[in-house]
């Protein structure tokens, strides 16, 4: 019997590809490092897996008593969400409030790097990151003590040059519109320093040669800002936003509850999915209709990341993360 | 040919300096309202010099009746413990995950990614939580949401992939078992990384007051963000009780002084770790 070299191909590939006891050969095999990655495997399955036959409950009416088992009662808990004006009020803010918070984060980033980029004082640099990159640190219990000491109608700072100014101090915390403006650049505040780190660490890591050409053929500043730094800068910086992009329907739950906190004024412009479904849990006391916005969350949320990091590894498929 | 730009570069440390106010000037409010007397702050409001100063705010803080000391206690205990075995945890899957002989390397890979990208939200959390009997206790700061992220562990991968395969084949050489491999040649090289994880961990224990509110009833067991995010009702509570009596507590400046000393150890770690931080978020998020 003659032996083609097709078929032995074909050995060698099912060779490779393991059966049951190949599999138990190579847990042995290996055991030590299957053994170091069982602690994290075993948390994330708990938390990652464990966790979703719960989402059942949200077609159910949640009893503690008989828990995931509990009376079956299909749709309502979603008709009930989608018949309410709170659906499209919370997927407005997600998406309006991140989506902004994303690009204004980014652009204001980038620009924040290249000045940092064009610095020569070097101890200036130092100090002015280190001050720019605090807010990063500082939790959101704070910052929105750090918030009222500045809006508060009668003490705050803000109100106290409004007044000084000789205007009318304004009450902010009972007036939605100014919200969007305040949250946006309260995510400014805490998140440009730290961006435009990294942009920054990007940029510096860029072949310095390539500067050195576009001097001698007589670049400008400007111009070498514009042809090198920009387009090696935007790669990176893109992926990362995309990424972030992904998240858009998950809203920061620890920055709008500490923030806004239980006040039904601003809730029309600042209530959150997230925070919308902490609150249906907290207050109804049933689980069943916040799971049920969870689940809508989860979907939508799903399709989002998986679509942008689609995206992002088809763009920059270097800078894929998995 | 630098001198040229003199005034752009004057104009470029303006914007930055700026910014930089910005950044610091709602910070440097809190430090010194923290400082301020009751009085001041009602006539004056919230300044960034106080009229009246006063070290109340801080000696209140530390009396026999605070709450401060056993909140900070919390939150020492849950940060500390919960770093610890989160960059551990991170630390070895994240090396088995770079190691090339381990072939289901993809597999345990994906199995990590598919929880980053879908998950079962906020009921199903709390359920399986109560299930473990996460509730009520210092546990409950420690485990749930915070002890491993698969971000961090991959962040680990891709920082070890960047080491040389040959240091694990000479060490094999050597007779070294691959548990030793990890921990006595990998681990010293993974600093910056391991840094920069121990940072991002530790921030996150730190200012997390998310399980608290969701998993926490007890007073007992209030970490300090907790405390401080309930510091306002209960300081408006104290205030209307007292309300004829001539001496009000100082509540903005206590809250303030809260915030503060909130805030007062990240202040002292930060500037040692940054510089590695910025090192080992670069190399493991940014590759090449």
């Amino acid at each position: 019997m003659t032996v083609d070299p097709a078929s032995n191909t074909m050995r060698t590939h099912r060779a490779k590809r393991l059966g049951l006891p190949g599999v138990i050969h190579e847990l042995i095999r290996n055991r030590v490092l299957y053994i170091l990655v069982l602690p994290a495997a075993l948390y994330t399955f708990i938390y990652g897996y464990i966790t979703l036959p719960y989402m059942a409950i949200a077609f159910e009416k949640f009893n503690f008593r008989t828990g995931i088992f509990s009376q079956w009662v299909g749709m309502k808990n979603f008709q009930y969400f989608f018949k309410s004006t709170w659906a499209a009020t919370v997927t407005r803010n997600t998406l309006i409030l991140n989506f902004l918070f994303i690009v204004i984060v980014y652009a204001s980033s980038i620009v924040l790097a290249l000045l940092l980029n064009e610095i020569r004082a070097k101890r200036f640099l130092k100090v002015s990151q280190t001050v720019m990159l605090f807010p990063y640190f500082i939790s959101w219990v704070v910052v929105s003590y750090m918030l009222q000491g500045l809006l508060n109608t009668s003490t705050g700072l803000l109100n106290r040059v409004i007044v000084g100014m000789g205007g009318a101090a304004v009450s902010f915390y009972s007036t939605p519109g100014y919200w969007y403006v305040i949250l946006i650049l309260l995510r400014v505040w805490k998140y440009i320093g730290w961006t435009s780190v990294i942009y920054l660490s990007v940029i510096t890591g860029i072949d310095e040669s390539l500067y050195e050409a576009a001097y001698i053929d007589g670049a400008g500043r400007l111009q070498s800002v514009r042809y090198i730094t920009l387009p090696l800068l935007l790669p990176t910086a893109s992926i990362l936003t995309l990424m972030e992009i992904g998240r858009i329907f998950y809203g920061d739950f620890s920055m709008f509850y500490a923030v806004i906190r239980d006040n039904g004024s601003l809730m029309p412009v600042a209530e959150v999915i997230d925070t919308y479904v902490y609150r249906t849990f907290k207050l109804t006391g049933n689980p069943s209709l916040s799971m049920a916005v969870g689940m809508y969350q989860s979907l939508v949320g799903f399709a989002l990341v998986f679509g942008s990091n689609t995206l992002a590894n088809k763009l920059y498929p270097e800078g894929a993360l998995f | 040919m630098r001198r040229r730009f003199t005034i752009s570069q004057a104009l470029t440390v303006a914007v930055v300096s700026l910014i930089a106010i910005f950044c610091l000037t709602p910070m440097l409010m809190v430090l010194m309202t923290s400082f301020a007397t009751e009085r001041a702050i009602t006539v004056n409001g919230y300044t960034l010099w106080p009229a009246e100063w006063s070290g109340e705010a801080y000696r209140r803080m530390f009396n026999s009746v605070s709450k401060v000391p056993k909140a900070y206690w919390v939150t020492i205990r849950s940060t500390l413990a919960g770093t610890l075995a989160a960059v551990v945890m991170s630390y070895c899957a994240g090396y088995t995950l770079s190691c090339p002989q381990c072939k289901f390397r993809n597999g345990l890979a994906l199995y990590f990614y598919i929880t980053m990208i879908f998950s079962a939200g906020l009921v199903p959390w709390y359920m399986v939580n109560r299930a473990l009997g996460l509730t009520d206790n210092i546990w409950a700061l420690i485990v749930p949401s915070l002890m491993f992220s698969p971000f961090n562990m991959y962040l680990v991968r891709n920082f070890l992939r960047g080491v040389p395969d040959s240091l694990r084949e000479s060490g094999l050489i050597d007779g070294a078992g691959e548990a030793r491999i990890a921990f006595t040649i990998y681990l010293p090289l993974a600093t910056p990384v391991l840094a920069t994880i121990t940072l991002f961990y530790a921030i996150s224990y730190w200012n997390n007051y998310f399980n608290a509110v969701m998993l926490v009833n007890k007073a007992d067991y209030y970490p300090l963000q907790m405390l401080l995010f309930n510091i306002q009702s209960e300081l408006s509570m104290i205030s209307n009780m007292m309300t004829g009596v001539s001496l009000t507590p100082p509540k903005e400046s206590f809250k303030m002084a809260t915030s503060i000393i909130t805030i007062g150890p990240i202040i002292l770690v930060y500037p040692f770790l940054q510089r590695y931080f910025i090192k080992g978020m670069v190399v493991g998020a940014v590759k090449g």
